[in-house]
């Protein structure tokens, strides 16, 4: 019996999308086959992996993530400096987790501040995250997206109750969008589509459909990617075919694994390994499952997964 | 995919006897094409067909039972290239590599390593499943000693043999009679040696070729010398080859039921950076390895192995649960806190474990949500005042405990007053939201 081997030829391909200006640019998305299967068609775009920083210092964030930026992360222009300068980030995630009503409740000028600050520090693309509170990122989003005008920057994150007054700010001031649901697959498309329907354009969108961490819920975010890949290129389904993002850092950098120490759970080994690993092992499934954007926080774990990423491509 | 209804028609008599209970033999070939009916049930059918349909309902992936006794792992039996059309099977599993240019002790420690990986998570005792003694010396000799080092430090642990020199081979595999190991290094040239040692001995063939085209023919060859079992590589070692091969590999077994490619894969994924050895792993693991061949297994890189494979491997239907009802943790007493939580085994484990580590003994009331977690069961209208209501009244723990009260996860605060108002005489507090602030607030309690 001899041997030939079963090739795919997708009907669809997936939105290449473009952020940042001048010559740095950069360009995700865009393949025709599923992740790393360039045996069967092509991958113009390597994945893009965006360093997130926020707009207060991360006195959140576990001991080894916030070790990493000890002296840069207690401003965020010197902290997107670092990133770009001496990280040799591709691009940023600047999270103003700071605007949230439970944290430091910052209002939309202080926001706008922190905002035009960065863009005017780094040359790099930028992404602009609020605090994931849907009422409050309204108004933080809005004001922000006209700050940043004109730096073809990514904007988010639309939720079913806010898409509205946010895909209107990221169209009026030329940005792209990240459209977020709740880990289900026609969740993610209605949403989709909603915003498409108000004349937003379906290629400048990128689609959340919510990340999970190892071990809490990664094979829900594995699987949604997966089935949405899918339906982007074997239905040729223009709703499914945004890039995919994976908000890797945040998930990751709460749970058990990545923050109890070694005095604590000598069973689970070196907490700083122990931490790094977890990120860029989740960071790595969601790219086989689909992802095309990765926001992370650890330097190493970013290295790791550019250096997969190298050998996978 | 298996034969369809006409062509196992063709295979059939043809009589429409009706003997097999169906009406005509075309109506019971389409049942045997749908898997509803066994071909047993046909007493006419004749020996050449049975040979041929028992074939072609075989599982696309041979199943094969690598090792014996309690550790022993269950390989193949894949069906599926996408884990959410149905749950992936047979769980990889992980070897460690021990070459036998290692010192005696060296090999020792990596055995006592091996031994002691094992993990509790999530109510799974997970570890590493295996060794492979590799002869990187060349010298059959020391292959064999250091398998004898391995058979006397780690006795239950499934071995792969691996060198391409059957007289090594030979002298090492017989020191694990009976114990199913593989028996790595079959190739080209040595396949008929190597064929018959694994025969001999009842190991499993591990065969090795370059290329897809190369490895069908010499599964092929094996095969006819008489081996069934094998696990199949590629010869890929890059990231990029690995996804290719091992996706045509599953492909071409389950789509197209290519019996040559249809056994159980092992990959090779040893690199000196240990972090880039694990990641390269984490694709084996979601892209259809069966075995895994590691380097260095350290505890911070075996948990998140561990982890990633039980998440891949996980029933995507139905989320993993524990049995509604209320737990003992410790030795509480009349007084002793009484808390709440749903019953997805995640959320039960956490919590559950982090009640332990407070060493204040508890009763932990796990209520059935359809394997929901505390959030999402609160969501989906399963974790509500009125159902947490009914299901402490009709436990009857009011009779066990000298106080009414009900501690609540932090995250469903909101249905505090609620559940009050359905629970008369019963006082709800509210717990921290993270079960890992869970023995400070216990102790902060009981001071
Ligand atoms: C995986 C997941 C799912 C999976 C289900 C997994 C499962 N088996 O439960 C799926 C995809 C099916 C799902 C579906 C839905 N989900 Co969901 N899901 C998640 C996700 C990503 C993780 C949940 C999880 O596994 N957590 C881990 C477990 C261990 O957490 P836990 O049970 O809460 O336990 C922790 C604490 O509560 C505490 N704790 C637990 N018990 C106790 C007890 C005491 C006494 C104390 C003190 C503490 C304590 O300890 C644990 C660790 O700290 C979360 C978001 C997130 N990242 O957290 C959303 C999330 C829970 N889902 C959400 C929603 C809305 C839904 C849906 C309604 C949406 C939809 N897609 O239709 C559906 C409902 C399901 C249904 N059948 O209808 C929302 C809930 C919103 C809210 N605030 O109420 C969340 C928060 C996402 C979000 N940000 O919007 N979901
Ligand atoms: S018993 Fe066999 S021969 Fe008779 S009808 Fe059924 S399939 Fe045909």
């Amino acid at each position: 019996m001899a041997f030939t081997p079963t090739k795919e030829t997708y009907a669809g391909k997936v939105y290449a999308v473009t952020i940042g200006t001048g010559d740095r640019a950069v360009t995700f998305g865009g393949e025709n086959v599923l992740p790393f299967h360039s045996f069967e068609g092509t991958t113009p775009n390597r994945p893009l992996i965006a360093f997130e920083i926020q707009d207060v210092p991360p006195s959140d964030w576990p001991e080894n993530a916030q070790k990493a930026f000890e002296g840069v992360s207690d401003d965020p222009v010197k902290w997107a400096k670092y990133c770009q300068d001496e990280l040799k980030a591709r691009a940023i995630a600047l999270r103003l987790v700071g605007t949230h009503p439970d944290r430091e409740n910052r209002s939309p000028e202080d926001a706008v501040k922190t905002v035009k600050d960065v863009l005017a520090a780094v040359s790099i693309p930028v992404i602009i995250l609020g605090s994931n509170h849907a009422e409050k990122d309204t108004s933080i989003l809005v004001a922000v997206a006209e700050a940043a005008k004109d730096r073809n920057c990514i904007i988010g994150k639309a939720q079913e109750a806010n898409y509205k007054t946010i895909a209107a700010a990221a169209m009026a001031n030329n940005h792209k969008l990240i459209a977020m649901s709740e880990l289900d697959i026609n969740l993610s498309k209605q949403l989709n589509i909603l915003i498409t329907q108000m004349g937003f354009d379906k290629e400048r969108v990128i689609t959340d459909p919510m990340c999970s961490a190892l071990g809490y819920g990664l094979e829900y975010t594995y699987s949604v990617m997966e089935r949405i890949r899918l339906a982007a290129l074997t239905q040729n389904d223009v709703t499914m075919q945004q890039p995919l993002l994976g908000d890797v850092g945040m998930y990751v950098w709460k749970v058990k694994e990545t923050t109890a120490s070694e005095a604590d759970l000598p069973q689970w080994g070196s907490a700083e390994e122990r931490g790094i690993a977890w990120e860029a092992e989740t960071a790595t499934a969601l790219l086989i499952s689909g992802a095309e954007l990765l926001i992370m926080r650890h330097p190493k774990a970013v290295a790791a997964v550019e250096k997969i990423i190298e050998e996978l491509i | 995919m298996a034969l369809s209804g006409v062509e196992i028609f063709k295979l059939l008599p043809k009589t429409n006897c009706k003997k097999c209970g169906h009406p005509t033999c075309l109506a019971f070939a389409m049942k045997l094409a749908q898997r509803q009916a066994s071909l047993d049930s046909c007493p006419d059918v004749s020996e050449e067909a049975k040979k041929i349909l028992g074939e072609a309902s075989a599982p696309p992936v041979r199943p094969i039972t690598f090792g014996a006794g309690d550790k022993a792992v269950k390989m193949g039996e894949e069906t599926v290239l996408f884990r959410h059309d149905k749950k992936f099977v047979n769980p990889c599993a992980f070897a460690i590599e021990v070459k036998d240019t290692l010192s005696e002790a060296e090999v020792s420690g990596l055995c006592e390593q091996v031994v002691s990986s094992e993990i509790d998570r999530v109510g799974q005792k997970l570890r590493i499943d295996s060794i492979m003694i590799t002869n990187a010396s060349g010298d059959a000799a020391k292959l064999e000693a250091a398998a004898k080092i391995v058979a006397a430090k780690a006795p239950a642990v499934p071995v792969i043999i691996n060198t391409e020199n059957p007289q090594a081979a030979e002298a090492a595999i017989k020191l694990f009679a009976d114990k199913r190991p593989v028996l790595y290094g079959a190739n080209a040239s040595n396949a008929e040696a190597m064929a018959a040692i694994a025969k001999n001995n009842k190991a499993i063939l591990g065969v090795v070729a370059n290329g897809l085209e190369e490895l069908s023919a010499l599964t092929e060859k094996v095969k006819g010398l008489g081996v069934e079992d094998m696990v199949i590589d590629s010869g890929a070692r890059k990231a990029k080859d690995i996804i290719e091969h091992n996706t045509l590999i599953r492909r071409a077994a389950v789509k197209k039921n290519f019996k040559p490619l249809g056994y159980p894969v092992i990959n090779f994924m040893q690199r000196e950076d240990s972090l880039h050895e694990m990641l390269l792993a984490g694709v084996g693991i979601t892209k259809y390895a069966s075995i895994i061949v590691l380097s260095s297994i350290e505890k911070w890189k075996n948990l998140v192995l561990f982890t990633l494979r039980q998440n891949i491997y996980t029933d995507p239907q139905v989320p993993m649960q524990v049995e509604q009802k209320i737990y003992n943790i410790g030795e509480p007493k009349p007084e002793s806190p009484f808390l709440i939580t749903t019953n997805f085994s995640l959320t039960y484990f956490i919590v559950s474990g982090e009640i332990e580590n407070s060493k204040v003994p508890c009763r932990l009331a796990v209520m059935d949500c359809e394997g929901l977690s505390v959030l999402t069961a609160w969501a989906a209208g399963k974790f509500t005042a009125s159902k947490i209501a009914q299901f402490i009244t009709e436990s009857g723990i009011e009779k066990e405990i000298a106080t009414k009260e009900l501690i609540l996860p932090g995250y469903v605060a909101i249905l505090s007053g609620s559940i009050e108002d359905k629970l008369p005489g019963w006082k709800v507090t509210v717990g921290p939201r993270e079960a890992n602030a869970l023995p400070a607030f216990l102790k902060t309690r009981t001071a």
